[in-house]
C-alpha cells in the first residue's frame, strides 16, 4: 500500500513534468550554466586547473538540485495539494518516498547530460571507471535528495522558503559533498585509485541509509502542523 | 476503509500560535445526516476547526475522537474517510480534469473509470475532461474541486466556503448534492460566512468568533437576523 | 536544579578568577612554550560544545516524537549555547594555528570539522528565528541531523585532511598540565550548565507568559 502510493505520485509528478519539461529544462539549462561559470574561474591559459572538475560536477549537481527541489514542491504548494496528499489513506512516509523517487529521477537526468559535460569542458576522464563513477554518483544523489526532500517538504509553509532551503540542506549534506567530490577525484587520477573511491561509496551509502531511515521517522510528525 | 463512524467529537479543543488563540475551548458533536455550518467573521478560527477535524493541523490541547478512536489512534484509516475541499483548492492545474480526478481516485484506492466519469458529470464537465484545469474558470474549478473531495464517499465532509465563484444555478446543484450526501449518512461541515447561501441548507449553526464557540443551535430561517444578533455585523 | 545554583554558581566563579592562576602555574609544553595555553580554554570549549550539540539533538527528538514542549525549550538553549562556544573554538583555534601552522586558517581535519557542526547549529538559530510558524518542529528536525552527522563529519573530514595534534596528546600531558586542563574543562562544563539552566528557565517563563495571555478572557 505506501508503496503503491508512493509509485502514483510519482507517476503524477511524471505526468506534469513530460507535458511542460518545465523544471527538467529550466534545471539543465541552470547547471550548465554553473559549469560556465566555473570554467571561467577554473580554466587558467586554456587549460583547467588541476582537480577542478570533481569539485565542479558535484557543486552543480547540487546547486542544480536545490533548484529543482524548490520548484518540485513549489508545484504541491500552488493550490494546496500537499495538505491533499497527506489526507491518502496511506502511511504519511509513502508521500516523502513518492516525492523522493522524483527528486532522485529528475538529479539522475541532470547528471546524464551534466557528466559528459565536465568530461568534455575539463578534460577529465571521468569514464575510466564507468561503473564506479555511477555507483558513487547514485549513492551521493540518494544522500542529497533524500535530505533535501524533506527539508523542502517541511518548507513548503515557510514565507522563506527559498533562502532556508540552502541554509538547512547545504551543512547537512556537506559529507555527501566531500565523499562525492573525494571519490570523484580519486578515479580521475591518471591510474584511478579505485580503493578509495569504493571507500567514499561506502561512506555515502551509510548516510544514505541514516539519512532516509530518519527522513521516514520525522515526516509524519513534521508534516503535522 | 475498515474504520468507519458515524459520530465526531471535539472534546475542548484548543489551537494556539504563540500567543494568538486561534481556537479555544471548542467541544462538540457531529453526526451522521447532519449538515453543520460553521459561521463566522473572517479569522474566527473556521479555517483551523477544518485543518484540526482534517488531521492536517493537531490540536494544542484536547481531543478529537472518530467514532471512538483519535486520529492518531486510528491512523491512516481515518483520512480515507474524510473529504476535504480547503479554499485552495487541491488541483494540479497542468493536469486535466480527468487527470486529476483519476490521481486522486487511486490515491484514495477507489477503482473504475466509471467513477470518474459520474464524477465530472455531477461537476457540469463531462465534455471538458480533456482539458486542463489551467483553463478553467474560479466556478469550473470550484465545482470540480468539490467532486474531487467527494470521489471516495468521504464519511465526513469538510467544506471550506465551498460557494465562492460560484453562479446561481452551480449553488443550488452543490447544495443539493450537500443535502443528498446528508441524507446518505455523511456528515457534512461547512465553513462559509455567507448566510445567505447557508440559510435553509444547513441543519445546525455553529458561531464563532475569536476562536470561541458562540452558539449551537438547530438551523432554520431567520439566519442571518440571528447571526447579527449575536455577533453583531 | 535551582536550589543547587548559587553553589554552583560560587564553585564556577571561583574556578574561573583561580583559572588564570592555574594556568600560569602549569608547566611549559616543550615546542609551542606560551601559546599553549590557549588549549585549557580551546579544547573545553569543543567539549562544552559537544555535549550541548547532543543534548539538542536528543531533546530535540523527545520534542518531535513525545510532543514534549519542554524539551524544546532544553534543545533551543543547548543549540544556542554550541554556537557560542563553537565560536569560541573557532577563534581560539586559528590564534593557536597562526603560530603552529604559520597561518591563521588551515584546514584541518577538527578544525573543518567544528566549522560545519557550526553552521548545522546556525542554521538551527536562523530556521527558528525566520522559519514562520512551525518552525520550532523544522529546527528540530535540523538539530537530529546535526547530531547524526557527528560521525559522518568526523569521518569524512578525517579522511579528507589531518594535521591536528592528535588527542593523544591529552593522556600524554605532562604532570602539571594534565591537573590544569581538567580544572579547566570541569569549570567550562559547570559554566555550561549555568548558562543552560538559565537559559532553559527564560524559555519557561517566556512560556508561561504565553500561557497566562492565552489565559487571560478577552
Amino acid at each position: 500500500m505506501p508503496f503503491r502510493v508512493a509509485l502514483l505520485i510519482l507517476k503524477k509528478d511524471f505526468l506534469i513534468e513530460v507535458k511542460s519539461l518545465e523544471i527538467l529544462s529550466t534545471t539543465l539549462f541552470f547547471a550548465v550554466s554553473c559549469l560556465l561559470v566555473f570554467s571561467f574561474a577554473f580554466v587558467k591559459e586554456g587549460s583547467p586547473v588541476q582537480d577542478a572538475a570533481a569539485g565542479i560536477l558535484w557543486i552543480a549537481i547540487a546547486f542544480s538540485g536545490t533548484l529543482a527541489l524548490g520548484r518540485v514542491f513549489e508545484r504541491e504548494r500552488y493550490g494546496e495539494t500537499l495538505r491533499a496528499l497527506l489526507l491518502a489513506p496511506a502511511p504519511r512516509p509513502a508521500i516523502y518516498l513518492g516525492k523522493l523517487f522524483g527528486m532522485v529521477l529528475l538529479m539522475f537526468t541532470t547528471e546524464v547530460v551534466l557528466v559528459p559535460m565536465v568530461a568534455l569542458l575539463f578534460q577529465a576522464p571521468l569514464f575510466s571507471r564507468p561503473l564506479l563513477l555511477f555507483v558513487l554518483l547514485a549513492a551521493g544523489t540518494v544522500g542529497f535528495a533524500s535530505v533535501g526532500t524533506l527539508f523542502a517538504a517541511m518548507l513548503v509553509r515557510a514565507r522563506t522558503r527559498d533562502i532556508m532551503l540552502p541554509i538547512l540542506l547545504y551543512p547537512v549534506t556537506i559529507p555527501v559533498m566531500i565523499a562525492g567530490v573525494q571519490g570523484t577525484s580519486a578515479l580521475l587520477q591518471a591510474s584511478p585509485d579505485e580503493a578509495m573511491a569504493t571507500m567514499w561509496i561506502a561512506i555515502v551509502s551509510t548516510f544514505d541509509v541514516v539519512a532516509i531511515t530518519l527522513c521516514l521517522w520525522m515526516f509524519e510528525p513534521l508534516m503535522t502542523e | 476503509m475498515t474504520l468507519d463512524f458515524d459520530r465526531i467529537q471535539l472534546a475542548d479543543v484548543s489551537r494556539h500560535f504563540g500567543r494568538r488563540r486561534a481556537v479555544s475551548k471548542i467541544s462538540l458533536t457531529a453526526r451522521a445526516g447532519e449538515i453543520i455550518g460553521l459561521l463566522g467573521p473572517n479569522g474566527a478560527g473556521k479555517s483551523t476547526i477544518i485543518g484540526m477535524l482534517a488531521t492536517l493541523v493537531a490540536p494544542t490541547v484536547g481531543t478529537i475522537t472518530y467514532g471512538d478512536r483519535t486520529a492518531r489512534e486510528a491512523g491512516p484509516d481515518v483520512r480515507g474517510r474524510i473529504g476535504l475541499l480547503a479554499h485552495e483548492l487541491h488541483l494540479y492545474p497542468e493536469l486535466t480534469a480527468r487527470q486529476n480526478l483519476e490521481f486522486f481516485a487511486q490515491l484514495h484506492g477507489v477503482r473504475g473509470t466509471d467513477v470518474v466519469t459520474a464524477a465530472l458529470e455531477s461537476a457540469g464537465l463531462a465534455e471538458r475532461g480533456a482539458d486542463e484545469v489551467a483553463g478553467f474558470s474560479r466556478g469550473m474549478r470550484q465545482r470540480l474541486a468539490l467532486e474531487r473531495a467527494l470521489l471516495h464517499q468521504p464519511r465526513l465532509v469538510l467544506l471550506d466556503e465551498p460557494f465562492t465563484g460560484l453562479d446561481d444555478r452551480a449553488v443550488r446543484l452543490v447544495s443539493d448534492r450537500l443535502r443528498a450526501l446528508a441524507a446518505g449518512g455523511a456528515m457534512v461541515m461547512l465553513a462559509t460566512h455567507d448566510l445567505d447561501l447557508a440559510d435553509g441548507l444547513i441543519s445546525r449553526v455553529v458561531i464563532i468568533r475569536d476562536g470561541r464557540l458562540i452558539t449551537d443551535e438547530a438551523g432554520g430561517s431567520g439566519l442571518r437576523a440571528r447571526y447579527r444578533t449575536l455577533v453583531g455585523h | 536544579m535551582t536550589r543547587f545554583f548559587l553553589p554552583v554558581f560560587g564553585v564556577t566563579a571561583l574556578m574561573f578568577a583561580g583559572a588564570p592562576f592555574v594556568i600560569a602555574d602549569a608547566p611549559y609544553e616543550s615546542t609551542m612554550l606560551l601559546v599553549q595555553k590557549i588549549f585549557y580554554f580551546h579544547v573545553p570549549a569543543w567539549f562544552v560544545m559537544f555535549t550541548a550539540i547532543f543534548i539538542s539533538g536528543i531533546w530535540s527528538a523527545r520534542y518531535l516524537f513525545k510532543g514534549d514542549r519542554n524539551a524544546d525549550r532544553v534543545a533551543f538553549a543547548a543549540a544556542e549555547i554550541a554556537v557560542v562556544f563553537g565560536l569560541m573554538g573557532l577563534v581560539t583555534g586559528p590564534l593557536w594555528g597562526r603560530k603552529a601552522w604559520g597561518v591563521w586558517w588551515q584546514w584541518d581535519a577538527r578544525l573543518t570539522m567544528a566549522l560545519l557542526l557550526e553552521a548545522i547549529f546556525i542554521g538551527y538559530l536562523l530556521v527558528r528565528k525566520y522559519g514562520g510558524p512551525g518552525s520550532e518542529k523544522l529546527s528540530a528536525a535540523m538539530a537530529i541531523f546535526g547530531m547524526l552527522n557527528v560521525p559522518f563529519v568526523y569521518i569524512s573530514v578525517n579522511i579528507w585532511r589531518t594535521i591536528h595534534p592528535k588527542t593523544s596528546v591529552v593522556p600524554t600531558l605532562g604532570p602539571g598540565m594534565f591537573g590544569a586542563f581538567w580544572f579547566s574543562v570541569i569549570a567550562f562544563m559547570l559554566l555550561f550548565a549555568l548558562l543552560m539552566h538559565l537559559r532553559v528557565r527564560l524559555e519557561q517563563q517566556r512560556a508561561a507568559l504565553d500561557d497566562l495571555y492565552l489565559a487571560e478572557e478577552p
